[in-house]
């Protein structure tokens, strides 16, 4: 059937070779002996389930390079983590909505299934209702992730596992046309990755749909991130090992991401208000355009800093940190409808005092944090690192936070400028 | 009784004791079934005993794993020893069999015929014949690490019902316990490792993907060990023998966490740091996407977890701002995390299922004592 299965098998023939190669009586001694001293092992659990459950951790150790281990159809009910830590292996289900491994009920293990190897694929299979996160990959080069569901079936609940699909530290990656649902802190998360492709996922329901947090060179496009707490984000964070840059979000539909904020204070996602279209949070060279961007009730995007994330002057960033979000071109999105019920009683006083009860926030929020050694004579951002917003009748509000909002400024006309587009994500051979 | 009956029973009673052969390293692709084939350690569903030529020994602050007793062993082919590193993991030599027996003390309560057994937080002992009698105690799991040529493995192996030998177990088993203490009891599930998982924590440099010993460094093995019989100390001893070369009497200090007051608070908590969760949360370890480092080495600052806000922790936060909140561990993600078998929550994420309430008290108590604000 598989590899595993296929050792296993010679193993216990060359064992009756052997066997035979003896005198009687010396096998006679031996069914003896093992009678007296073994009296195991346990007779097989008749628990199908278990059975089952055993058979793929047994097969996913046992893997080689160049394996394909099938998920079939069905619901298989796991209780503990599954892993694999060979390269080279691709795991397949027969489609996302009939090859299940239900985590409903698991005692051990922070994920559903964890990788540690490069050159790995998994397709056509669902991961429901883990402890903790769904996939994980930690490490590893060439990761495709394609028509894989990972959902907690009751919806929203803070009880929910953190994060579905979980690349981090990896290196050219192909993550498509997959599902997350209900996740409590993001549904599609690559964190500290290089060479990142995002492409023609739904995220729904889950505290942030999609994640793109200390990674560069990601595109992220064609996806639907509706219903969340917000739609993207793009993230910075301190003290890790690699500062995030260069990520284009383009041609995705983020419509009415207005979903209560369910994820634990103190992750980076519970600063995120309900209705954020698309955030920005510290990076630099991002580029948001062609997306169509509807209905969230806060804002459509947000740009805004490490310091309005609601920790201000209770953090020692690392030195090296740049909690500044720099270099940001947005153009050509189709927006409408964003800002007319904002989160936060904050942002709701500052919306019916500038724009009135039945108004609504411009499009794109900015907290006004910049760095202050990065400026021109009359006090901008120097050109290169501009915050620039070329999208029609899309207005800006900069919220002017470093001053307590004494100076808020709504218009386009301070961000009226462009910036050189970023290229195209390629990803490497064997992906690309 | 008929005379092939009682033929069989004296074939039995040979071949269980020809059985106890001599240690024997298999081959890395055919690990034996039984780990009586290895000849380490022996059960007979009466005691539990040690092949006369592998070495007992103990570690100054073991790894908390759901209150069981270890029992370890070290085994190196006839003529080799390891080499002295007063840094880091002992260098052994190929053919180095290390094994790990987890038991537990029984306890004199029954409950619904599941096993109940005795939470205590100390160190397995054998008895004066270097045996553990089994009406005291009960044998689950007995991992063994071997050195080849090309890396050590891990090997996980399950105890028999019977208690006369175990099965190797690659993907693992779980089994109910009920860990009692005085009136009141546990119920938890045991989970034995898959051989992936116990690669969880032995593989210590994530980039590397080696399997390593994590336990047998100088400062752990720096500490008498009663069946010897006298007052020397492990390293000085496996010096004697001849199982180590390299070593001239000066180890770094021992930090001993049990029983304790033989070292102060924090003392004690670093080095619980480290063994318990240094593994990963090492600048090259599985967790270094986190950036929280508390091998003993690492400096006690920002990323040692002072002030420093979570990166990818999901529900682990507990709603708590820091993972060390210098004098409120009551706001210290570190202690929330300790405090909680929830998979989604516990720290370590593997090998715990029970709270280990004596090292979240002292990790607790040194936090309570630190100096400092995070504003």
């Amino acid at each position: 059937m598989h590899a595993s299965m296929v050792t296993y098998t010679a193993r216990r023939q060359s064992g009756s070779a052997s066997l035979r190669a003896s005198n009687i009586i010396f096998t006679m001694i031996l069914v003896l002996l093992f009678a007296a001293c073994s009296k195991e092992p346990p007779a097989p659990s008749d628990d199908a389930a278990l059975a089952f459950q055993k058979e793929l951790q047994t097969q996913l150790i046992a893997a080689r390079p160049g394996d394909v281990i099938t998920i079939p159809a069905g619901v298989h009910p796991i209780n503990r983590a599954l892993s694999l830590n060979i390269s080279g292996v691709t795991i397949r289900g027969e489609g996302m909505d009939r090859s299940i491994l239900s985590f409903k009920g698991q005692v051990q293990g922070a994920e559903g299934l964890l990788v540690n190897a490069s050159d790995f694929t998994i397709e056509d299979l669902a991961i429901e209702d883990t402890a903790g996160d769904g996939l994980k990959i930690n490490g590893g080069r060439n990761i495709v992730i394609r028509r894989v569901r990972i959902e907690w079936t009751n919806g929203p609940d803070e009880n929910n596992g953190a994060y579905g699909i979980y690349p981090v530290q990896a290196v050219n990656v192909l993550l498509e046309e997959c599902v997350a649902i209900g996740a409590s802190d993001a549904g599609i998360y690559v964190g500290q990755s290089r060479n990142v492709v995002v492409r023609n996922n739904r995220a729904e329901r889950n505290v942030a749909g999609i994640e793109i947090e200390n990674t560069f060179n990601a595109d992220v496009y064609g996806n639907v991130t509706n219903e969340n707490t917000g739609g993207i984000l793009v993230f910075n964070m301190p003290d890790l090992p690699q500062p995030g840059h260069s990520t284009r979000v383009y041609q995705n539909t983020v419509v009415g991401n207005n979903t209560d904020n369910f994820g634990a204070e103190g992750t980076p996602v519970a600063s995120v208000p309900a209705g954020s279209g698309i955030v920005i949070n510290s990076n630099d060279r991002v580029e948001i355009f062609d997306n169509d961007i509807r209905d969230n009730d806060t804002a459509n995007i947000i740009i805004s800093s490490y310091y309005a994330t609601g920790w201000e002057g209770m953090r020692d960033m690392g030195e090296e940190y740049d909690p500044y979000p720099e270099t940001i071109y947005i153009y050509g999105n189709r927006m409408s409808g964003g800002g007319a019920s904002p989160d936060g009683l904050d942002l709701k006083a500052l919306k019916v005092a500038m724009f009135g009860l039945n108004g609504r926030l411009p499009d794109v929020l900015w907290d006004g944090y910049y760095n202050a050694e990065k400026v021109d004579g009359g006090g901008n951002l120097l050109p290169e690192y501009a915050i620039c917003v070329d999208n029609g009748a899309a207005q800006v509000l900069n919220a002017d936070l470093p001053n307590d909002s004494a100076g808020i400024v709504v218009g386009a006309e301070q961000h009226n400028c462009s910036h050189e587009k970023l290229p195209a994500v390629v990803l490497e051979a064997p992906l690309g | 009784m008929r005379l092939s009956a009682i033929l069989s029973l004296v074939v039995m009673l040979v071949a269980c004791d020809a059985a106890r052969g001599p240690v024997t390293l298999h081959p890395a692709d055919r690990p034996p079934e039984r780990l009586s084939d290895w000849g380490i350690v022996f059960a007979d569903g009466k005691t539990f005993e040690l092949n006369a030529d592998v070495v007992p020994y103990d570690l100054n602050t073991p790894l908390f794993s759901d209150y069981a007793l270890k029992m370890r062993t070290v085994w190196m082919p006839p003529g080799m020893s390891a080499s002295y590193m007063a840094e880091g993991v002992l260098d052994f030599p190929v053919g180095t069999i290390i094994s790990k027996t987890f038991h537990y003390e029984k306890s004199g309560h029954q409950k619904n015929g599941s096993l109940t057994v005795v939470k205590a937080d100390r160190e397995s002992a054998l008895n004066e014949d270097a045996e553990l009698d089994l009406s005291d105690y009960v044998l689950i799991e007995t991992r063994l690490l071997v050195h080849y040529e090309d890396g050590w493995t891990a090997l996980p192996y399950v105890w028999n019902e019977t208690q006369t030998d175990a099965s190797l177990e690659i993907a693992g088993d779980d089994r109910q316990l009920g860990l009692v203490a005085g009136t009141d009891t546990l119920d938890i599930v045991y989970v034995v490792p898959d051989k992936n998982q116990c690669g969880g924590c032995h593989v210590t440099d994530h980039g590397a993907k080696d399997l390593q010993p994590i336990g047998p460094k100088a400062w752990q093995l720096n500490r008498d060990y009663s069946w010897w019989g006298n007052d020397a100390t492990q390293l000085e001893n496996w010096s004697g023998r001849g199982l180590l070369r390299g070593f001239d009497g000066d180890a770094p200090a021992g930090v001993r966490w049990s029983p304790p007051g033989q070292a102060t608070l924090e003392q004690r908590v670093r080095a619980y740091l480290d063994v318990n969760c240094a593994h990963c949360h090492n600048p090259a370890g599985a967790a270094d996407t986190s950036a929280l480092h508390l091998n003993l080495d690492a400096p006690v600052d920002r990323l040692y977890g002072i002030c420093k806000t979570p990166v990818a922790v999901g529900r682990g936060s507990g709603d708590r701002p820091f993972d060390i909140y210098p004098g409120r561990p009551q706001d210290s993600i570190l202690v929330y995390r300790m405090q909680h078998s929830d998979p989604a929550i516990a720290m370590p994420e593997l090998g715990r299922s029970a709270v280990h309430t004596e090292g979240v008290t002292a990790v607790s108590d040194w936090i309570a004592a630190l100096n400092g604000d995070c504003r």
